[in-house]
């Protein structure tokens, strides 16, 4: 048991056909504050029917600017908000309704890494006592001395000094509490890991460390990551796939090479150009958009980008594009095919 | 696990790769003797050393040179202070130093159990509107009603329903102070319950009671601290008011309150009945409001280093 750090447990075989996660048209509409004498009650339109698939070891990234509704998916996934509709198959099991009883030995299966390495951690806990909390849970170690080995390759795992295991949150660096919220996750053996803007509180250098760490885990691992972001320069080095968000809709997912090299929708094309390139001398056009987000409360008709498109139409208006294929495993939600050199 | 392998890792060579995560924890303790912590918290020093006196004071009463503080001597009524009898002596012969003294036990008694019945009442019903939706909009409901009642209203009202004592004294305050720790209590978890580290422990399986009691109750306890001891001084000042007007302690059991109210009608007479009590009140309510205050500065979150 010793000999394969934390993957010590027997992974179920995969499941012939079944991606490990599959999201199915999955909503969630948060209400506003009711009106007064119940008149009135509005929804934000937080996911409206977002549809997708991971696979075992692989990494899909979700990107969208603040307040598309990526958080919202991750923690739909992982029954931290009840979705409103849709479906959720955790290795083909559907999850989105069962009762928290049914789903507590599920969660042992996938676990996150939140983006504020500060509020993450429960201030009064040592590091000792966040990490056995989820071993226990699970009842992932029998005894003491089993339940400190499998603490102490955590930390190994994470690359966080021994002494640290007595010490609490505040004492330790955004990079090291960082590193302990991922310990955490691992520590009941997952195979999937929501990672929700994991890196966007660090600076750059502790970012590359974790993302680094993030990697290393991954590929020891095979661990299926969910990673939401909206810094696409990191999603270019760790993502498998890339699915884009605005407004509550993927309007395009392809993989990786193929979003950077042929960008689809004229919103992931404004995207890929606000990323800054290190390089002074680089040709660069940036498509700067008008306007803002629209408010998910009132989601504009038809195309949700068209308020802001540069290419809108009559028929954008109107009419509500569905995903379409436009490329081997690239679906983009545009009625039309813009030429890249336009 | 692979130890390290940065250079196998897809990051861009133009990215600076910082260096693996040095092992290294600097030396420093911070020293604090007891000399550190009052220079740091000079309230919550001063607060205390009067707050200890006070229970010195209650705890030892009758090593101080009292007498019997319901021994009646008429003939020597109404004293000014002097050497024989340190406060004077009331209407009815009593000695004032003796029965301030026996009465800082009342006092300091329903300070301290007021604020411990009313924090663990609110405490309770504080969580669980914080934590079961359905109950809250019942449980503040009720709050609310009882909190349309000023305190000192209806400590008088639920007085005038029983007899007077110590005990139901500190019934009727605890009731009129619980609403306020309720609130306090339901605020805190609201705020706590959509901290990521709650999200994280249900993520990873912790029942709702454990997360209650390791991830909610622990970080509740030191705004509740804070206000445990306001209570304590404003119970202090309600079960005075209640004595004063004759709703709270019997006669025969010595308070400040019910010293002042005896006082009351000679104290242009003999200033020193009603004077020496409400010094004592004074002194003892403006302490344990200064250990309230350095407590609230010292258990700020923002603050907070080795808690």
């Amino acid at each position: 048991m010793s000999e394969t750090p934390l993957a010590s447990l027997p992974k179920p075989a995969p499941t012939e056909g079944h991606p490990l996660l599959e999201v199915r048209k999955l909503r969630k509409f948060f209400p506003t504050r009711a009106h007064t004498f119940g008149l009135r009650r509005q929804w934000v339109r937080a996911v409206d029917e977002v549809s997708f698939a991971l696979e075992r070891g692989k990494t899909l990234a979700l990107v969208g600017e603040s307040g598309c509704g990526k958080s919202t998916v991750g923690r739909s996934i992982l029954r931290l908000v009840e979705p409103t509709g849709g479906e959720i198959l955790l290795d083909g099991a559907h999850i989105e309704a069962l009762s928290e009883r049914r789903l507590r030995p599920l969660r042992r299966r996938m676990q996150v890494v939140f983006q504020d390495p500060f509020s993450s951690l429960n201030p009064r806990l040592t590091v000792y006592e966040i990490l056995a909390e989820p071993i226990r849970n699970f009842g992932l170690a029998q005894g003491r001395e089993a339940e400190r080995a499998r603490i102490a390759r955590l930390l190994e795992a994470v690359r966080l000094p021994r002494d640290a295991l007595s010490r609490r949150p505040h004492e330790f660096s955004g990079g090291q509490r960082q590193r302990i919220g991922i310990a955490r996750a691992l520590a009941p053996d997952p195979e999937l890991l929501v990672c929700d803007e994991a890196v966007a509180a660090l600076d750059v250098s502790v970012k590359a460390q974790i993302l680094n760490l993030l990697a290393d885990l991954q590929e020891s691992l095979g661990l299926a990551v969910l990673f939401i972001s909206h810094d696409l320069a990191v999603v270019e080095h760790l993502a498998h796939r890339i699915a884009v968000m605005y407004l509550g809709r993927i309007v395009e997912e392809a993989p990786n090479e193929a979003l950077f090299a042929a960008p689809h929708h004229p919103y992931t094309r404004a995207l890929l150009s606000a990323v800054p390139v290190p390089d002074p001398f680089a040709p660069r056009r940036r498509i700067v958009l008008k306007g803002d987000v629209p408010s998910p409360l009132h989601p504009p008709p038809g195309c949700h980008f068209h308020t802001r498109c540069p290419y809108a139409v009559a028929r954008c208006r109107e009419e509500v594009p569905k995903l379409r294929s436009v490329g081997p495993g690239h679906v983009s939600a545009c009625h039309f095919d813009i030429p890249l050199a336009s | 696990m692979t130890a390290s392998s940065s250079q196998e890792l897809a990051i861009a060579p133009e990215v600076a790769v910082a260096p693996e995560l040095p092992e290294i924890w600097p030396p420093v303790r911070r020293r604090r003797g007891f000399l550190g912590f009052v220079l740091k918290h000079p309230t919550i020093a001063i607060g205390g050393l009067l707050i200890l006196v006070m229970a010195l004071i209650a705890v030892f009463a009758p090593y101080l040179g009292t007498v019997d503080p319901t021994a009646l001597a008429p003939a020597r009524r109404l004293r000014p202070p002097s050497r024989d009898y340190w406060f004077g002596t009331d209407m009815l012969g009593r000695d004032v130093y003796s029965r301030v003294i026996y009465g800082s036990r009342v006092s300091l008694i329903v300070g301290i159990a007021v604020s411990a019945v009313a924090c663990a009442l609110g405490m309770m019903i504080g969580l669980l509107s914080g934590f079961i939706r359905w109950l809250d909009a019942i449980l503040m409901r009720v709050m609310d009603g009882v909190m349309s009642i000023p305190s000192i209203l209806l400590a008088i009202a639920l007085m005038a329903l029983t007899r007077g004592s110590v005990r139901n004294v500190i019934i009727a305050i605890s009731i009129a102070e619980v609403p306020r720790v309720a609130r306090l209590v339901r605020g805190v978890v609201l705020s706590l319950r959509e901290q990521p580290f709650v999200e994280a422990a249900v993520a990873a399986g912790t029942r709702r009671f454990m997360i209650l009691w390791r991830h909610i109750v622990p970080n509740t306890l030191a705004p509740l601290t804070v206000q445990a001891t306001y209570i304590s001084a404003s119970a202090m000042i309600t079960e005075a008011i209640l004595s004063f007007i004759g709703a709270g302690t019997p006669p025969i059991i010595p308070s400040w309150g019910n010293i002042m109210a005896e006082g009351r009608a000679l104290w242009e007479v003999t200033p020193s009945i009603v004077f020496f009590p409400a010094i004592f009140l004074s002194l003892t309510v403006l302490a344990v409001n200064l250990l309230g205050d350095g407590l609230r500065d010292a258990l700020d979150p923002r603050l907070m280093r080795r808690i």
